[in-house]
């Protein structure tokens, strides 16, 4: 008996000592790996840590200051600031807190910010807490701003007055403000390709518009019928083209559209453009962004035009390519210099054309990916020839009805 | 058999199918008549290509053979293959189209918002197309083995060519018309001999098959088995032989076997004289590479009931889940559509099974011996030579190669075309044209490769197999995606792996030989009747564990798969003119 005892306590020993050695080799090699990499002093060190804690807390503060956001922006902020609490308020109310003493300081810390909001001003307080064992006895409040004054504020709590605590809010609640801006930019930035949109559609009224119109008016007399079934297409076309919602379409109707725009502007070059459609039925179902095609048709059209004499041959292509729907759209005309082409799709437009290409491509790039842009086969006098690989699926992108 | 007219027929229909699938149907017109509206497929035209492609070599050929060696249990297949449908119908058609998902892994993406499980359901898809596609291309080389005698291999390689050759070379293009086509001339192909067999069957006084004793040979027969077989006999039996019987070999001697079991050496030619029973295969014996096959179909292991539910279960709840089938979807224009297309689809392949069985009736009275010869699956092949012969027999005969063909190539471009899909889009590491020929090639040689190792089975069984891993992996993915709001991504993958993969396992290792013999073995040849309740089971408890990882825009994803279009988008406005 005695001696299964002695044998269980020298294995336990043998285990002990080995997990001793395992560790003392480990700590070993962690400090002798930290002196060979040479990770740098300890004020180098600290700096490092402050960095990385601040870069946790801008992607949450890069999306506006928020309740979600702010609360997981808030975590990294106060081991930032070394406090014992912190909170983040907007204009009204308390948007996140971190550390303890929610419950009995969450009026005053609105409070302490609405007076921060109105003043503008950076504040320090003693919170004259009724709790002997609450640790919030002073609290700091800095404004965070950002383009249109200011947002919301910074509430840090210490156990006691500090320049350094005051120093350190005011530091932080600045670089907040400084995300709070960008992340306005962002938004900005996306108004604007909104509004370049809502700018595309207008675009296409006053000269298309008045085109049609004109061209329709020279039917009236000869052939009445003619004339009210191009009205008809132009109020189909008006009203696909000007609805409100939904960001993407059938790719059936986006071809229904084209086929409204081809019939207004054959109306008005008679027999010199000649518009083909090649569609296979499997991609019709395909959604993709609304109004991206039409443009591309309209710059077909035009560059086979400008040759007065000669006539114009579009030819417009749909097909499927298993996961992908492969839609081109091709003319015969003047074609374009490649390089020309190339800074139209950077975004210089010069003499203005190429809006419409330009503006397809990159909404393209927004939805799909960069993989998905326009690809353009072009040379002078060469024509030109628009392909654009649709995905079938893609998450988020579903169809609106006209 | 005669090779001019078959060699014709088939080169024609792979020809056809080269050519359409380059060129397309170029239907351009000028905008004068040209409407979008009156081009979407509709759901006659798509149900067409749907039923076009559906139909295998399974159906064509391999049903006439299951019916012929195993009598009329094994119509539980047509019945299969059709009810799919239906239950697709009630349960999956239209939300699957409402969810806008083109392939299976969309939907999975779709409804869970999880790249993980999109990419889980890739590999299914990938692993039952693989499995699809094995005895399609073993039914090619079969095909072409009885037509011209090439060597089995050799059907295989031409249609995996075909078919790899037309899909990276841009897909097939107009792919509705070209399948819906390949629909109606397999109908045709199957129709027209047999409108003609069944009249010289009358002609010939309507003889009966008898399903529940030997069959009969009506003639003096001369049978060359292919691989070495165990035969049994009720009644001792004159036969001449070339080969080796019971380990004894004979040069063109007569020899009386005795009643009970003897052993075939491959390579053996029996002739049978007129009258004589055909003598049966006996069970499995291990040193028999075929016998295996016998428990699966319901033969003599005792198991019939059980592999009888697994078949069923596997094809009613499988169709579903068919890389292809669900792909052709998305060309209905909205959920309406599809549910009206999948109804179209029921009808058609009703149709289209009413004519398999009858082969195989035939082929029981005609050429019982195919039985014993282990290429049963070609009794729709041989019978018309064997009924009227002469010219006609030779032209029917060669009308069925073409329509075998045709049923081949459709249903392999369609697989490889989703299978390549996939495999580019989430297996392959990046996107481009390259990547998609690549993946043709890699969807099609996979197959190719593993016809050439695997045990041999028959066609219409190892497309059972395929069945039974869809059963087990998408049934449960796409029923309680669309019917149960509290399915979570964990729960999902978890199902499916579980679920799936032991399906997956199951008849991999069944078609890898490796099971070994009695219940194990039918467990694992027929796993839908455990493996599909393992999946849904799996599904929903891991679902129910874990409830916080409930896709935040269920709601949102359930209420547009199962309402009208009209109600989750606003009412298209009525056209003004048309």
């Amino acid at each position: 008996m005695s001696g299964i005892a002695l044998a269980a306590a020298g294995a336990a020993g043998a285990v002990l000592l080995a997990a001793g050695v395992v560790l003392g080799r480990l700590t070993a090699r962690r400090d002798g790996g930290s002196a060979g990499l040479d990770l740098g002093t300890p004020v180098e060190r600290a700096t490092f840590h402050t960095l990385h804690t601040a870069s946790l807390a801008a992607p949450p503060l890069r999306a506006g200051l928020a309740g979600e956001t702010a609360g997981r922006a808030v975590g990294p902020l106060r081991s930032l600031l070394g406090t014992e609490s912190l909170c983040l308020t907007d204009g009204s109310a308390v948007l996140a807190w971190d550390g303890p003493g929610e419950g009995h300081h969450h009026e005053e810390a609105a409070g302490l910010a609405a007076a921060t909001l109105e003043t503008g001003r950076s504040r320090s307080a003693p919170t004259g807490c009724a709790d002997p064992g609450c640790a919030l006895r002073w609290a700091v409040t800095a404004p965070l701003t950002g383009e249109e004054g200011v947002l919301g504020a910074l509430v840090a709590y210490g156990p006691r007055e500090s320049a350094v605590l005051v120093r350190a809010a005011t530091e932080v609640a600045r670089w907040v403000s400084v995300q709070l801006e960008l992340s306005e930019l962002d938004r900005s930035r996306t108004r604007m390709a909104e509004a370049e949109i809502r700018a595309l559609r207008a675009q296409i009224s006053p000269h298309f518009i008045f085109n049609s119109l004109a061209a329709i008016a020279s039917f009236v007399r000869t052939d009445p019928e003619r004339a009210r079934d191009l009205l008809l297409e132009f109020a189909d076309f008006t009203r696909y083209s000007f609805r409100r919602h939904g960001e993407f379409a059938q790719l059936a109707d986006e071809l229904r559209a084209i086929e409204q725009y081809v019939a207004l502007t054959g109306a008005r070059f008679g027999d010199r453009l000649k518009v083909t459609l090649r569609v296979a039925p499997e991609v019709l179902p395909v959604a993709l962004p609304f109004l991206c095609l039409q443009p591309l048709v309209e710059n077909a059209v035009k560059h086979g035009l400008t040759d007065r004499e000669r006539g114009c041959r579009v030819v417009i292509a749909a097909r499927d390519a298993g996961a992908e729907a492969v839609v081109t759209v091709e003319d015969d005309g003047a074609g374009m210099d490649p390089e020309r082409l190339r800074a139209v799709l950077r975004g210089e437009h010069p003499g203005g054309s190429g809006i419409g290409l330009s503006n397809v491509d990159e909404r393209l790039r927004q939805v799909y990916g960069a993989e998905h842009g326009l690809v353009i086969e072009t040379g002078v006098g060469a024509g030109m020839k628009v392909t654009v690989r649709i995905p079938k699926y893609r998450p988020g992108v579903h169809p609106s009805a006209p | 058999m005669n090779q001019t007219y078959a060699v014709t027929a088939v080169t024609a229909v792979v020809l056809a199918t080269v050519l359409i699938g380059a060129l397309g149907l170029r239907v351009s017109r000028t905008t004068s008549d040209f409407y979008v509206a009156s081009r979407t497929a509709g759901p006659r035209l798509n149900a067409a290509a749907i039923s076009g492609e559906y139909l295998s070599a399974a159906s064509f050929l391999g049903i006439a053979g299951l019916v012929l060696v195993q009598g009329p249990a094994m119509l539980w297949y047509p019945v299969g293959y059709t009810a799919g449908y239906l239950v697709l119908l009630v349960l999956v058609a239209a939300p699957l189209r409402r969810s806008g998902a083109y392939t299976l892994s969309d939907f999975a993406e779709a409804r869970l918002e999880s790249p993980q499980v999109r990419r889980l359901a890739s590999l299914f898809v990938v692993g039952i197309g693989w499995l699809y596609l094995l005895p399609q291309l073993q039914g090619a080389g079969l095909t072409l083995e009885i037509l011209t005698g090439a060597p089995d291999w050799v059907g295989g390689l031409l249609v995996a060519v075909v078919v790899t050759g037309t899909v990276a070379a841009g897909g097939m293009r107009s792919i509705t018309f070209v399948q819906a086509f390949q629909y109606w001339l397999k109908l045709t192909a199957l129709l027209v001999p047999a409108l003609l067999l069944a009249a010289a069957w009358y002609g010939d006084g309507a003889p009966r098959a008898r399903f529940d004793a030997p069959a009969v040979l009506r003639e003096h027969t001369v049978v060359r088995v292919a691989d070495t077989v165990r035969v049994g006999l009720d009644a001792p039996l004159r036969v001449a032989v070339t080969g080796t019987v019971d380990g004894v070999r004979y040069e063109d001697r007569t020899v009386t076997l005795d009643a009970g079991t003897h052993r075939v050496g491959a390579g053996t030619v029996l002739a049978l004289p007129a009258g004589s029973a055909v003598p049966e295969r006996a069970g499995t014996g291990s040193d028999d590479p075929l016998g295996w096959s016998q428990p699966l179909a319901g033969g003599r292991d005792g198991h019939q009931l059980y592999a009888t539910y697994g078949l069923i279960l596997a094809t009613f709840l499988g169709t579903m889940g068919l890389p292809h089938v669900a792909v052709r979807f998305y060309t209905s224009p909205h959920g309406r559509a599809a549910r009206r297309t999948t109804l179209v689809v029921l009808g058609l392949i009703g149709a289209f099974y009413l004519l398999p069985p009858v082969y195989g009736f035939l082929g029981r009275v005609y050429a019982p011996e195919l039985a014993l010869t282990g290429s049963a699956d070609a009794a729709v092949l041989v019978l018309p030579e064997r009924m009227v012969g002469g010219v006609l027999g030779e032209v029917l005969g060669a009308v069925l190669a073409g329509g075998a063909f045709a049923a081949f190539l459709s249903t392999a471009s369609g697989l490889t075309m989703s299978v390549a899909g996939v495999l580019a889009q989430d297996v392959l590491p990046s996107r481009a044209v390259r990547h998609f020929r690549l993946a043709t090639l890699l969807a099609t040689a996979v197959p190719l490769a593993t016809g050439a190792v695997a045990t041999k089975v028959p066609v219409a069984d190892a497309v059972g197999l395929a069945f039974a891993v869809s059963a087990s992996s998408f049934c449960p993915l796409l029923v309680l995606g669309i019917w149960w709001r509290r399915l979570t991504p964990p729960g999902a993958a978890a199902g499916l792996l579980l679920g799936g993969g032991s399906a997956l396992a199951a008849v991999m290792a069944t078609r890898a030989g490796l099971a070994p013999a009695g219940w194990p073995h039918t467990l694992m040849a027929w796993p839908a009747v455990w493996s599909v309740p393992l999946g849904f089971l799996t599904m929903v408890l891991v679902s129910l564990a874990t409830p916080r990882s409930v896709p935040a825009g269920t709601p949102a994803i359930l209420a547009r798969l199962h309402l009208p279009e009209e109600f989750t988008a606003p009412v298209p406005a009525q056209e003004a003119r048309r």
